[in-house]
């Protein structure tokens, strides 16, 4: 086992790599001039020149590129073209910001959309089947920009029983420390501000979730079906068993490995393309961090942003696949 | 693989409790937790707004977010008046002009004290400018671009002979002078801050305006809190001013109606009407000070014949877009400038919208029937609230005259970079007004000394050079404004734009927001705003 995890980790070498130099290549390719936008409009050429040098941008590709690859071994992130700021210290908020959101997210989409996937499954062809079923296409072809502004029309101004936008209340703001701010508000002992942030989390988690529990649903009841159709489920019901300790526990194990699939890629997935989401609700994420650097060309957050990003989707799906053989003993990886 | 099951089973439990507590403890926001119960109420103001600061160093920014806040840390030598740009007292009471306009003297308040408890006196100012002055043009870039020209100093040199007296020296007058001193960029900082901070001033800025720096929360939240010890008797009103970003203007708008923000910039015209309509929301209109047009590239055919320009702008429609697009909240545009404008030219007439006229022009410059790219902004900004739109109407009024034009668009840093390029037909820009005066607009847009920066039209005309260099040092303010009215004439004829709307951009505030400015220059300080 831990010599599979040493060849997977060996492995992301070159992915990480060779994902480095495609995104510092196509940011490269497309128009626009950090110097230009750093400094606005009325700058002169002498200006962006002087700016372009400063920031290296005069080397040539494969010298910037040689240069960022040495800092990156060396742990260097590198710095933001547009507020001087190591992003090493800077990105760990966005990060923080966003692992929360994603991951409350996904206990919604799981939860759901599980039960929702393995209900249908169970009265196959019932109303409850159906009309589930719509609900999980409608999900998955949501518009999440819309939905995200009915749900603030909805829940924030007409009902007025969550929050707009935001992670915090900013008259009372959330004092942070570890930057998930329902562990920061309960270390602190402040459990009126552990509410508030819980109250921040549910529109944007919801919006979030949408996709995702449309997918699992989907995914839960087709490989639920195929399970309940197998011999050992017949035996099991012949046994007496209730049909709910065959469902949840005998039939469940076998169907989830195609769901935990699923659930990885999607978690990958809200973590780095939390952005429509994080931009309605104010969320201050990595998503955005990303999408403003590349408004202002910031090249080195652009290419680190997308690395740590990219990073941590490969890292869940190695999670995953060794996930497997804890819930399959049939799986094993030599 | 019970363990499981129950592990589920009790998120869910745990999952639906939470939901509980929400639904049942709608009030906690206002019951706060720790000390100052028995203080009356903070006074506390939420302004939302489209985007982040970069940096809280006033003299090192070139954006209007970071000026926004920066305005309210730190404070100028003078200051510009409520509704326009004439210039009033700020840290300097009083100021004298030698007669050759090279020698400014200007007398200080006393008394005052920087955030950091150092004095505010001569030498401190004398310590900025030398700062400013010392530092290369990205570094502070509107020090450069107001006070160097060709790379020498327009300031020869600054001087305290006593505490309260700061004397600068000009190599050659400059016109505007005393207008780019009051603009909030120029804000004095404390020198012990700036020069122990280093390049990290701009996370902790220490001036000696109405509010002190407290927290940076990046692209979510900037909070300054209360100058105790502020100059000024009785002010600020405001106990706390948080500055939060909500990029979105729908969801910005959401916000203002829910009662999380207090103060929002960025509403669309077309949302003017739904905040006036209710009853708990005020709409604010910023005074206008910006030019949004439509260039027609002077190098590229078929726009390098004059007839050809002139033509379209008799074939534009300007009153209709203004009405659809603007919901009326605009002037149509005749010059390049707004009419607040010290010498804004009254007499130029407009091309009238003349379908009839426009195909005339056409014919007679022998327009070939080319297809042109129409280049329509991809972002929203106050001056051109939808491009894309706006797009579509100049599109139909060019086919109506027979020119035939495709709408294009590209990510806005594309947009500029290429438009800049000379690789625009016709494009939509505009523009916001820095310090009121008209060179500010003719020079920084028209000049032939800007091509390649913001004179994106390419326009060269050497008369119009030769006037607008002549105003720059023109110290008799009615023959600089006369320099002015004659370039305005001039610049008609020629037709490098279509000028198409002086907008009033628009803010939207909770009924209890009162003494709150919105300045032309599109930030102010918020000194005199409470909450009732």
């Amino acid at each position: 086992m831990l010599h599979y995890i040493g060849k997977r980790l060996l492995h992301l070498i070159p992915v990480l790599l060779g994902m480095t130099f495609v995104v510092f290549l196509i940011i490269r390719a497309i128009p626009g001039d950090p110097a230009q936008v750093i400094l606005g409009q009325q700058a002169t050429e002498q200006a962006m020149a002087a700016l372009r040098a400063k920031l290296g941008l005069d080397n040539p590709w494969y010298v910037q590129y040689f240069e960022y690859l040495k800092g990156l071994l060396t742990g260097d992130l590198g710095e933001s073209l547009r507020t001087a700021q190591a992003i090493s210290s800077e990105v760990w908020p966005y990060l923080a910001a966003t692992f929360e959101l994603a991951i409350f997210a996904m206990i919604l989409a799981v939860i759901i959309g599980m039960n929702a996937g393995i209900i249908s499954a169970w009265f196959q062809n019932s109303w409850f089947d159906y009309v589930a079923m719509i609900i999980a296409l409608i999900g998955v072809s949501m518009p999440i920009f819309w939905l995200g502004l009915l749900e603030q029309w909805v829940f924030s101004i007409n009902l007025g029983w969550l929050p707009t936008s935001g992670r915090e209340e900013v008259r009372d703001p959330i004092n942070a420390i570890t930057n998930f701010y329902l562990i920061d508000t309960l270390i602190q002992g402040r459990f009126d501000q552990f509410v508030v942030a819980i109250k921040h989390l549910i529109l944007p988690g919801i919006a979030l979730a949408t996709i995702p529990t449309a997918i699992i649903a989907r995914m839960t009841r087709s490989s639920m079906l195929e399970v309940m159709r197998s011999d050992y489920v017949r035996t099991a019901r012949a046994k007496g068993q209730k049909m709910f300790i065959v469902i949840y526990k005998h039939a469940l194990k076998n169907a989830l490995i195609p769901v935990l699939t699923v659930i990885g890629l999607q978690l990958g997935m809200l973590l780095g393309g939390a952005i429509l989401t994080e931009t309605i609700f104010s969320w201050p994420g990595i998503g955005r961090y990303i999408y403003e650097a590349i408004g202002y060309r910031d090249y080195p957050v652009i290419q680190s942003g997308i690395l740590i990003v990219a990073f941590i989707f490969v890292m869940i799906n190695l999670i995953v696949d060794i996930l497997y053989t804890v819930i399959d003993s049939r799986i094993k990886y030599n | 693989m019970k363990n499981k099951f129950w592990s589920l089973g009790f998120l869910l439990v745990l999952v639906i409790s939470v939901l509980a507590a929400c639904g049942s403890d709608s009030s906690s926001t206002e019951t706060k937790s720790g000390d100052g119960e028995s203080k009356e109420k903070e006074q506390v103001l939420v302004f939302g707004r489209g985007a982040d600061s970069v940096s809280l160093d006033a003299a090192a920014v070139t954006d209007g977010e970071s000026i926004k806040v920066t305005q309210n840390i730190f404070e100028t030598l003078l200051n510009f008046s409520e509704g326009d740009t004439t210039v009033q007292p700020g840290l300097a009471k009083e100021w004298t002009v030698s007669e050759d306009g090279l020698t400014y003297t200007f007398t200080l308040e006393e008394g005052i004290k920087f955030h950091d408890d150092t004095d505010f006196n001569a030498e401190a100012v004398v310590k900025n400018f030398e700062r400013w002055s010392a530092g290369a043009e990205d570094e502070f870039y509107y020090y450069n671009s107001m006070f160097k020209a060709e790379g020498k100093n327009i300031i020869a040199k600054v001087e305290a002979p006593d505490e309260k007296t700061v004397v600068f020296t000009l190599a050659r007058p400059q016109a505007p002078f005393l207008k780019n001193i009051a603009m909030a960029l120029f804000g004095i900082a404390s020198p012990t801050a700036f020069e122990a901070a280093g390049d990290k001033f701009g996370d902790n800025p220490v001036g000696t305006g109405p509010f002190k720096f407290v927290e940076w929360k990046r692209n979510n939240s900037i909070t300054l809190e209360k100058n105790e010890n502020y100059w000024k008797e009785g002010l600020p009103k405001l106990d706390k001013v948080i500055f939060r970003s909500i990029p979105d203007n729908s969801a910005r708008l959401n916000d203002l109606v829910s009662g999380a923000i207090d103060l929002a910039d960025g509403i669309n015209p077309s949302d003017g009407l739904q905040i006036e309509n209710n009853a708990d929301l005020q709409l604010i209109e910023r005074p206008s000070m910006n030019i949004g047009y439509l260039g027609l590239t002077v190098t590229r055919a078929p726009f390098d014949n004059k007839l050809v320009r002139q033509a379209v702008n008799h074939a534009i429609d300007k009153q209709a877009i203004v009405d659809a697009f603007y919901d009326g909240r605009a002037d149509v545009a005749i010059n390049p400038m707004p009419s607040s404008i010290s010498g804004y030219n009254d007499e130029v007439k407009d091309y009238d919208y003349n379908p009839e006229k426009a195909k005339e022009l056409l014919a007679a410059a022998g327009y070939d029937g080319k297809e042109i790219e129409l280049w329509a902004m991809p972002v929203p900004r106050p001056y051109m609230p939808d491009g894309a739109k706006v797009a579509e109407v100049i599109q139909k009024n060019l086919a109506d005259v027979g020119m035939k034009s495709k709408i294009v668009t590209y990510e806005w840093a594309t947009y500029l970079e290429k438009a800049q390029n000379g690789e625009a037909d016709a494009f939509m820009l505009g523009w916001t007004g820095d310090n009121g005066d008209p060179d500010n607009f003719l020079y920084t847009l028209l000049d032939r000394d800007t091509i390649g920066s913001n004179n994106y039209s390419f326009y060269d005309n050497p008369e119009v050079h030769k006037l607008l260099i002549d105003a720059q040092s023109e110290v008799d303010e009615a023959k600089r404004i006369d320099l002015y009215k004659q370039a305005q004439v001039i610049i008609k004829d020629d037709a490098p734009w279509v000028p198409l709307a002086h907008s009033t951009p628009l803010l939207g505030a909770s009924k209890s927001v009162t003494g709150y400015a919105p300045h032309p220059t599109g930030s102010e300080s918020l000194e005199n705003v409470s909450m009732q």
